[in-house]
């Protein structure tokens, strides 16, 4: 997969991921007890891949994403884990960084684009001045250098620059904002961003746009894309690979295709089998009966095991934990994926003689 | 002409005062007969909402008719208004605003009940309710009685709105937005409720959407009306408007928008549009108001004269000179 084209670190061309996190756990302090958010998450974010975190909502994605910058709320707290940035050869921790080497982090090495574009951007500063604030924040570079750098970005995100580097947010539409977030997280050049919902709320040609766009940002600049959405269609998209989780933790991941055709978790399976699609065969969907767990009393076992079609009496004691299938590089939190997978087989089975009989 | 349940004719919707003045619904007629679907699909802003208000009767038309069972709902006639506003009934988007955060279950749907002599008496009242919250699956009914909404979940409250329509026995439910704000793993068992209602009780639906696959799946028998900056540009059946889109809009839509499927997706021809920008409503462009972005843009007539919803054969109708003129030859 491309990964030789870049041009902007030599550590990138090493197999070595920008962003491990390890059995990491996020709480936060509820009313009733503890919000147990993001529980034992394992994953690399590979050099130059587009990762796609997918859930409903509820799930801890998006407290998973902010953890990873460290910008969580004051109630919540990581319990335990580790999570490793690399780059050109150098490693830190991002959990044990302080203050100055956080901000530092942030930013300049991992960028985030925020859920909701018009309650990101300040509505009382003009684009400019909040591409001037960030920048400042970080370096110490000439008016006029940020400028034309900002200028150039916007223009590189499709926009009219000199229109819009003088607006408001609320002169903007919501396709033009998203387009305006994206360019102030590329303004220093981070290897990693990480997008929350990058497209949600926006109207389908808008969001065509922004999708296309997010793809050729990416193949032009070669950084990791980390994007959390609850739509699946977004991550079979852009998506090198999918990760899904589940009441905090992730329960398969794998490369988009296995993800999509092969999969081996009942839940990612229970999701597919629940979305149509436009322009496909028509299918018979089906959803997942009840609802996501309660995160503060979590059932035993399998968190999955009450809406899960193949439980079994294990299920309800022992909590599975994720391991390869068929292949290193999917794995999966499931004691039956051979018969997940199966019933996978069968539905797109179906579906392409469907797609048979129908031409 | 075929008996329409509910139709409108010409209808108008401006808001704002005389300088400013925006025009959110043109000049849209449509006719849905009893016991069929008709999706409204566009993007945000276009007036399907207001054109969903202006059937479900809580907004007036600056101009233009509603009729309902082929008399307008605008008349003096008492019994007549009467039957149109308890016939027709909406479930709004947002379950979490639609609800009395105050009431139980129970109280949100005993009121209309027995406000509407739809039972004479408390006893009665309770047994309908047990048989609402049936219909729409919220069992063991107990469970939800003397439930409030928020001790429910955003799909279970959706089901109450929905049990709330059903409480005076309409025969046309306007449903706007209705299953997207549910999590994707439970909205497919919302929207086969619905289907439901609509095989058992015969309900007539207008379901209005932005989600082009929704649409598909809830009205695969049915129509779909697409529009775009407050007018219709296409109506044809289900099938016939995901196949073989004919308005431009449409196909850009189709070819916008992403797939739940990889290969699928991921091999779509994609059509370049000349703009970005939807038009302000304030601004509209003249001629077709597409064709600022239309991909089959012709000068000195696209820009000039403004296409009407024309029938092109087989119940499709379309608002655009160029798939006009294609489907005449095609003919």
């Amino acid at each position: 997969m491309g990964k030789t084209h870049n041009q902007v670190g030599t550590a990138h061309r090493t197999a070595e991921a920008p962003l491990s996190v390890r059995d990491l756990w996020v709480e936060y302090v509820g009313e009733r007890g503890m919000v147990k958010a993001v529980r034992g998450v394992d994953f690399d974010l590979r050099p130059q891949e587009s990762l796609a975190l997918i859930g409903e909502s509820g799930c801890g994605k998006t407290t998973l994403g902010l953890s990873l910058i460290r910008l969580l709320v004051k109630t919540a707290s990581i319990r335990q884990g580790e999570i490793t940035y690399r780059r050109d050869n150098r490693v830190s921790h991002v959990l044990a960084l302080d203050e100055r080497e956080m901000r530092h982090f942030r930013w300049r090495e991992c960028a985030m684009v925020f859920q909701s574009a018009l309650n990101a951007l300040n509505p009382v500063l003009r684009i400019w001045d909040q591409m001037y604030d960030t920048v400042r924040a970080h370096n110490r570079m000439p008016r006029a250098a940020v400028r034309q750098r900002a200028l150039d970005l916007l223009r590189y995100v499709q926009l009219e620059p000199e229109r819009v580097i003088d607006a408001y947010p609320h002169e903007l539409s919501g396709g033009m904002r998203q387009r305006v977030l994206l360019a102030m997280s590329l303004l220093l050049d981070p290897q990693i961003i990480i997008l929350d919902e990058p497209t949600t709320a926006l109207d389908i040609l808008t969001q065509r746009t922004i999708l296309d766009l997010l793809k050729r940002l990416k193949a032009e600049l070669g950084f990791s894309m980390m994007f959390i959405s609850h739509d699946l269609s977004i991550a079979a998209e852009l998506a090198d690979r999918v990760a899904t989780m589940y009441a905090g933790a992730i329960v398969e991941l794998g490369p988009v295709n296995d993800i999509f055709y092969r999969p081996a978790h009942p839940y990612t399976l229970g999701l597919i089998r629940a979305v149509p699609t436009v322009t496909g065969e028509f299918k018979d969907l089906a959803s997942i009966p009840g609802s996501p767990p309660d995160l503060i009393d979590l059932p035993p076992g399998c968190k999955f095991h009450i809406r899960c079609p193949y439980a079994t009496g294990r299920c309800r004691e022992e909590e599975p934990t994720l391991v390869p299938y068929y292949g290193e590089d999917h794995t999966v939190a499931c004691f039956y994926p051979d018969r997940v997978r199966r019933d996978a087989d069968a539905m797109w089975e179906q579906h392409s003689n469907s797609r048979a009989g129908d031409t | 002409m075929a008996e329409y349940l509910i139709e409108a004719r010409n209808l108008t919707r401006t808001f704002g005062s005389r300088q400013e003045r925006v025009t959110a619904v043109e000049d849209v007629s449509l006719g849905i007969q009893e016991g069929q679907v008709l999706c409204l699909v566009g993007e945000s802003g276009c007036g399907k909402t207001t054109t969903g208000k202006m059937l479900a009767g809580l907004l007036k038309p600056s101009s233009g008719q509603v009729l309902y069972r082929g008399r307008d709902v605008q008349t003096r006639d008492k019994d007549h208004f009467r039957e149109y506003r308890l016939g027709v009934q909406i479930i709004h988007q947002d379950p979490y605003a639609s609800l009395n955060p105050s009431h139980i279950v129970h109280k949100i749907l005993s009121a209309p009940l027995l406000r509407h002599g739809f039972a004479a008496n408390r006893r009665q009242a309770r047994d309908r309710v047990v048989e609402l919250l049936e219909i729409v699956d919220l069992t063991p009914v107990e469970d939800f009685l003397t439930k409030f909404p928020h001790q429910l979940s955003g799909g279970q409250r959706q089901r109450v709105s929905v049990a709330r329509a059903l409480t005076v026995n309409p025969s046309f439910i306007v449903a706007d937005e209705a299953v997207s704000m549910v999590d994707v793993s439970i909205r497919v068992s919302l929207l086969n409720m619905l289907s439901r209602l609509k095989e058992k009780l015969g309900v007539t639906f207008l379901f209005i959407t932005h989600d082009l696959a929704l649409a598909k799946y809830f009205a695969w028998e049915g129509r779909i009306a697409v529009m775009y900056v407050g007018s219709l540009v296409e109506v044809a059946s289900t099938p016939q408007l995901i196949n073989d889109p004919q308005h431009p809009y449409t196909q850009a839509l189709l070819a916008a928008v992403p797939e739940a499927d990889p290969e699928l997706t991921r091999h779509k021809e994609s059509v370049t549009l000349r703009g970005q920008d939807i038009p302000s409503l304030l601004d509209l462009p003249s001629g077709c108001r597409f064709h600022p972005r239309c991909p089959c843009f012709e000068e000195g007539l696209c820009d000039v004269e403004r296409p009407t919803l024309t029938p092109v054969g087989d119940g499709r109708y379309v608002a655009c000179h160029a798939a006009v003129r294609n489907m005449g030859v095609r003919r």
